[in-house]
């Protein structure tokens, strides 16, 4: 083929339009006058649009097809030059249109926040947890009680002498001496085994009152959990394993436990609890027992067929000493400075 | 009770390993409260003698000591006690020593001179708890030497004991030591007491008048007393123990209280008028106690009176002063006697006198070891009267209802092992309980054996089967009873209720607000100030202040004063909850009704208007799916009488909403506004909420548009709101009131109330012609109450 066939002439051509249109596209220095080069580019007199109408001055078919796919392919190769450099600007020029939005997104943390719930709330939602874990459920009662439900019920008699020690609050309402803030948890238990049926797993958390001086450790007003569990085959055994368990879920896996022999009206045998930290001391926790025959008979419940056990202790040490709170009436101040740090 | 171990190994071979021992109380029991080491020798401290004592001119509050420290040197020591005088001997801390606080002692003194040592009270060297002056040493010591071992002090270890009150017989030594010997396996001796031949018989008439309350009384007189200090050894243990030493008589009874629990009473014989008769007071009847006071009684109370029926003592609670042992003394009457515990118990506390013996007879004595407390006396007291002379013929009188020597009780041994989880033998068990003296006389031997034990006089708390139940676990060990975890037989969870209390508690917290919890016991005159009623409250009959007198029936009092406590503490952003009972006393009470107790939930806002109060409503009453009508036309007493509005559910009052009454904030010196939302929520909880039922959505475009209406200031937007929804028909899918406007071009008397409403149906696009009878619909309802297009 010689080089001054028309087939390389139209070649020649070809390339010079495509190189032209290429530096163009290359040189251009925004999407506006790439756009505008587009336009010139797809114009009948441009370059290889010209050259496109030259093709029938080809005589064989072949050289046709042959120049005909240089042709198509010096289109293709612009074209897609001039989309890549499209995007390169789109790009370019969103890039700065996104750095033109910054903010210093630190102006915007703002310093009010969620509220806290008290700690002695969250303790008593842990221990529920916890207790819920372990098959119990949630019993509840009044915190104004009667003498029934807080003494007698729970095997104190009028003139039992473990009635002193609780530093009962009467109230001015009925009798005198009939009704009564309750001095601990275990009315509730009361009421439980009277609405309830056993199986009896049930925990309650809850107010107790008792006529004592604030100081650094004690409230007048202030929080305990007891529990109760009633069912058939229920040992001092599993008293002690329900402590140890409880123990370990709530402290955790290094603490254990012991019971040691205590009195308490309301159960027999009755048993003071003690936890053991990883360090070796032992930390009194809480009274616990197998419930008094007198108590399951109070509940309405047979101490032939069923035996239980149940035990308490107080929640607000355990808020007090997990957040290492110096005095327990720092809790009840209600001063916003104390209840937002937890 | 105090234990001191040198005192509890005369019971048995103890020994001295502490751990070992106080292991083995807590065990049983008896709380280890503390374990103090007594009688540590303090290196340096010897007998000087003290030679002169001489004032210096510039010195008010010390003095100037010298002494002799064995060696014939005078030394010089500053003082500041005064009980000394020449010849006595004292101990001196020399220069060098360590005091057992830590302090070293150096010669710096006063005025340029020197201090050539320190001269120690017993508590310095913790020998006594009396720090009264320097202490002053028996005669006959040699001097500079060690004083602990001069005063031949062993190095000794005291138990303070929390005994239980149904271990009365803990009480005493005996008690204590019977436990620890079952525990370790010691046998136990009781102290001796005196085998001295009787002497002559002298016999003193007793009559008990009141059976029941003193059902044995003995009186044995003992001559030959002489009355001085007790021996040291008598002394420094009653010291250790908590007891002021007094003189020899009365120091032995409280020796003999302190070892066998039995309290006992000496009186001067020569001041009883020949006899005792036990009864109770006549009202009003007085009697001057031991200790200088006059007390007047009730005829409850049970008094010890002489021959001529004339009171001498409070019956186990103290004795008369005018029938105490003094120094003449030479014939004692002794009195042992078993009281009823409940009497004791109501007198001592009528008259807020606990003595030691009250609290004994209080708790139990044993009936039946007055004899050996009446020899153990005798055996005590004859270290210091050699001549004493026990007299034969001592009156002892028992009667009916004195509890016998054995009480039988049965124990079934399925009891034993149903309650413990154990499976003891019948031998087994009678072997752990003879050991502390519950002796098993029987056991039927059927396939449900059931053991008949004699329980001791002793224990006088084991009534029933339990009571030995809880022996057996005892004696057998709380630790070897294993740890089983029962299988919950029911599914763990909380309550729907509790559930949703704790959702909305969260939803409180996430509003921004947090949880207070103030005092629920208010001042009179705190709920009128915070604009409650105070006729529906309670009072407490036994308050411990004044200013805590009234059950609060509204949370508000009390966040009105943590509103106050935060402001003066200057805090910014307080937005405070409370979620707790409220006990307002409701009708007047029955025989067995409570107060109308209720747990409510109440939140405010400092600096914040009713329009975050409606905000906090919208969203709780939308999360937790409480519904209710806002009712503008009451108002809770407290509440902004213009800015708040009743939450009604039909006819029930589930809450309030709004600001509070700017003149309840002037009480409480809140100069700004307070948003406020309080929710019975007794009433919101107890309604489980309804599954709700799935509606198809619809697949057909909607249909909004919006109205604004000029509504008069007399029509509340809900009326309007009311009236749209039910013009709007089945097809309203949306109602937004979304813009209220005052202001130019709407009358002073009106508002601007633009609505946004979105109709759709279920199984067709809407065509124009519907949704313009819609609108048609709403404009003319509007219309009537009065709301017209805004042009």
């Amino acid at each position: 083929m010689s080089e001054n066939s028309p087939v390389d002439a139209m070649r020649r051509a070809i390339d010079t339009a495509r190189e032209g249109a290429l530096a163009k596209i290359m040189a251009a220095q925004d999407s506006a006058s790439l756009r505008d080069l587009g336009i010139e580019l797809s114009r009948k007199t441009s370059g290889l649009v010209a050259l496109k109408g030259e093709m029938g001055k080809l005589s064989s078919t072949a050289d046709k097809r042959a120049v005909g796919q240089y042709l198509n392919n010096a289109t293709t190769e612009i074209a897609a030059a001039l989309a890549a450099r499209t995007t390169e600007f789109a790009d370019q020029e969103l890039l700065r249109r996104v750095e033109n939005e910054r903010i210093d997104l630190s102006e915007l943390l703002t310093t009010r926040r969620r509220g806290h719930s008290h700690i002695v709330t969250q303790a008593t939602q842990r221990l529920e947890d916890v207790f819920v874990g372990l098959g119990f459920q949630v019993a509840e009662g009044p915190e104004v009680e009667t003498d029934f439900y807080n003494f007698e019920a729970l095997n104190m008699p009028r003139s039992h002498p473990s009635r002193s020690e609780f530093d009962t609050m009467f109230l001015e309402f009925g009798e005198p001496g009939s009704t009564l803030l309750r001095t601990h948890m275990s009315p509730v238990q009361i009421r439980v085994m009277k609405t309830w049926k056993p199986p009896i797993y049930a925990i309650m958390p809850g107010r107790a009152f008792r006529r004592d001086t604030p100081d650094a450790t004690h409230m007048p007003v202030f929080h305990q959990i007891e529990g109760l569990v009633v069912d058939r085959g229920i040992t001092f055994a599993h008293l002690a394993g329900t402590i140890e368990a409880f123990t370990k879920a709530f402290f955790d896996s290094e603490f254990t436990s012991r019971l040691r022999p205590s009195y308490f009206p309301f159960t027999e045998p009755s048993a003071e609890f003690d936890i053991r930290t990883p360090d070796g001391d032992w930390i009194e926790l809480g009274g616990c027992g197998m419930v008094h025959p007198n108590v399951l008979i109070s509940g309405g419940i047979d101490p032939e067929e069923f035996s239980g056990f149940a035990f308490g202790f107080g929640i607000d040490r355990m808020a007090k000493e997990r957040h290492k709170v110096d005095d327990i009436r720092e809790m009840y101040t209600n001063d916003l400075r104390f209840l937002r740090q937890f | 009770m105090k234990i001191l171990n040198s005192w509890l190994n005369e019971f048995g071979p103890f020994g001295t390993d502490i751990e070992k021992i106080s292991g083995a109380m807590t065990s049983l029991g008896l709380t280890v409260e503390s374990i103090e080491t007594i009688g540590r020798s303090v290196k340096g401290v010897v007998v000087a003698k003290v030679l002169r004592t001489e004032r210096h001119p510039d010195a008010a509050k010390v003095h100037r000591v010298f002494v002799d420290a064995g060696d014939g040197a005078e030394l010089h020591i500053w003082c500041g006690a005064f009980n000394i005088k020449a010849g006595d001997l004292v101990p001196l801390a020399t220069l060098g020593t360590t005091m057992p606080d830590g302090r070293v002692i150096t010669a710096r003194g006063i005025f340029g001179i020197e201090s050539h040592g320190m001269l120690c009270s017993g508590t310095e060297l913790g020998l006594s708890t009396d720090s009264d002056g320097i202490l002053i040493l028996p005669t006959g010591l040699k001097l500079g030497l060690d004083v602990f071992a001069a005063l031949k002090i062993k190095r000794d270890s005291l138990f303070s004991l929390d005994v239980t009150r149904n271990r009365p017989d803990c009480n005493g030594y005996l008690g204590v030591a019977r436990d620890l010997g079952a525990h370790l396996g010691i046998k136990i001796v009781a102290p001796p007491g005196d085998d001295a031949k009787r002497g002559p018989k002298r016999s003193l008439k007793v009559a008990i008048v009141d059976k029941k309350k003193c059902s044995r009384y003995n009186a044995t007189v003992i001559s030959g007393v002489e009355v001085k200090s007790s021996p040291d050894w008598i002394a420094r243990r009653l010291t250790n123990c908590g007891m002021r030493p007094i003189n020899n008589v009365v120091d032995a009874s409280n020796l003999v209280m302190l070892e066998l629990n039995q309290p006992t009473h000496a009186f001067d014989a020569t001041t009883v008028n020949g006899g005792f008769r036990i009864r109770c007071a006549r009202k009003g009847e007085t009697l001057t106690t031991l200790d200088g006071q006059q007390r007047e009684f009730e005829a409850t109370d049970l008094l010890i009176c002489d021959g001529k029926d004339q009171a001498i003592a409070i019956a186990g609670v103290m004795g008369g002063a005018a029938t105490e042992i003094n120094a003449a003394t030479s014939v004692v009457a002794l009195e042992t006697a078993w009281f009823e515990s409940a009497g004791v118990a109501r007198t001592a506390a009528r008259l807020g006198l606990r003595s030691e013996a009250s609290m004994r007879f209080e708790r139990g004595v044993d009936p039946h070891g007055i004899d050996h407390a009446v020899a153990r006396f005798a055996k005590i007291l004859r270290e210091s009267c050699p001549n004493l002379v026990v007299h034969a013929g001592a009156t002892d009188i028992k009667e009916k209802h004195l509890p016998a020597r054995q009480r039988p009780v049965n124990l079934r041994l399925g009891q034993v092992n149903r309650l413990l989880g154990t499976s003891l033998s019948a031998r087994a068990v009678a072997n752990l309980l003879g050991k502390v003296g519950f002796i098993a006389k029987s056991v039927t031997t059927t396939k449900q054996p059931v053991l008949k034990i004699a329980v001791p006089s002793w224990r006088p708390d084991c009534e029933s089967e339990i009571d030995l139940v809880e022996e057996v676990a005892r004696y057998y060990g709380y630790e070897n009873l294993g740890k089983l975890v029962p299988q919950s037989t029911i599914h763990g969870r909380l309550s729907v209720l509790q559930q949703r209390r704790r959702e909305l508690r969260e939803l409180i917290c996430s509003l921004g607000l947090s949880e207070a919890m103030p005092n629920p016991f208010l001042a009179p005159g705190d709920l009128a100030r915070a604009g409650v009623s105070e006729s529906n409250s309670i009072r407490l009959a036994n308050p411990l202040v004044f200013e805590e007198s009234v059950l609060r029936t509204s949370l508000r009092p009390g966040l009105l004063k943590a509103i106050k406590y935060n402001i003066s503490h200057r805090a910014e952003h307080i937005l405070l909850f409370e979620l707790g009972h409220v006990y307002p006393s409701g009708e007047q009470p029955s025989t067995d009704d409570l107060p109308d107790e209720y747990e409510s939930v109440c939140l405010v806002a400092v600096g914040e208007s009713s329009r975050l109060a409606l905000d906090w409503w919208s969203q709780i009453s939308a999360v937790m799916n409480f519904g209710a009508q806002l009712d503008q036309s009451t108002i809770e007493p407290g509440f902004h009488p213009a800015r708040s509005a009743t939450l009604r559910r039909g006819r029930q009052v589930i809450g309030f909403v709004g600001e509070l009454d700017p003149r309840v904030l002037a009480k409480h010196e809140i100069n700004t506004a307070v948003a406020c939302l309080e929710l019975d929520l007794s009433a919101l909880l107890a309604a489980p909420p309804t599954v709700v039922t799935a509606k198809p959505v619809s697949r057909f475009p909607r249909s909004d548009f919006d109205l604004a209406f000029v509504v008069p200031n007399s029509r509340s937007a809900a009326t309007i709101i009311k009236a749209l929804r039910q013009s709007a028909g089945d097809e309203l899918v949306d109602l937004e009131l979304f813009d209220v406007y005052r202001g130019p071009g709407v009358s002073d008397d009106s508002r601007s109330l633009t609505f946004r409403l979105s109709l759709q149906a279920i199984d067709r696009t809407l065509t124009d012609a519907e949704v313009t009878a819609t609108r048609r619909r709403c404009l003319d309802a509007a219309a009537k109450l009065g709301a017209h297009l805004r042009q």
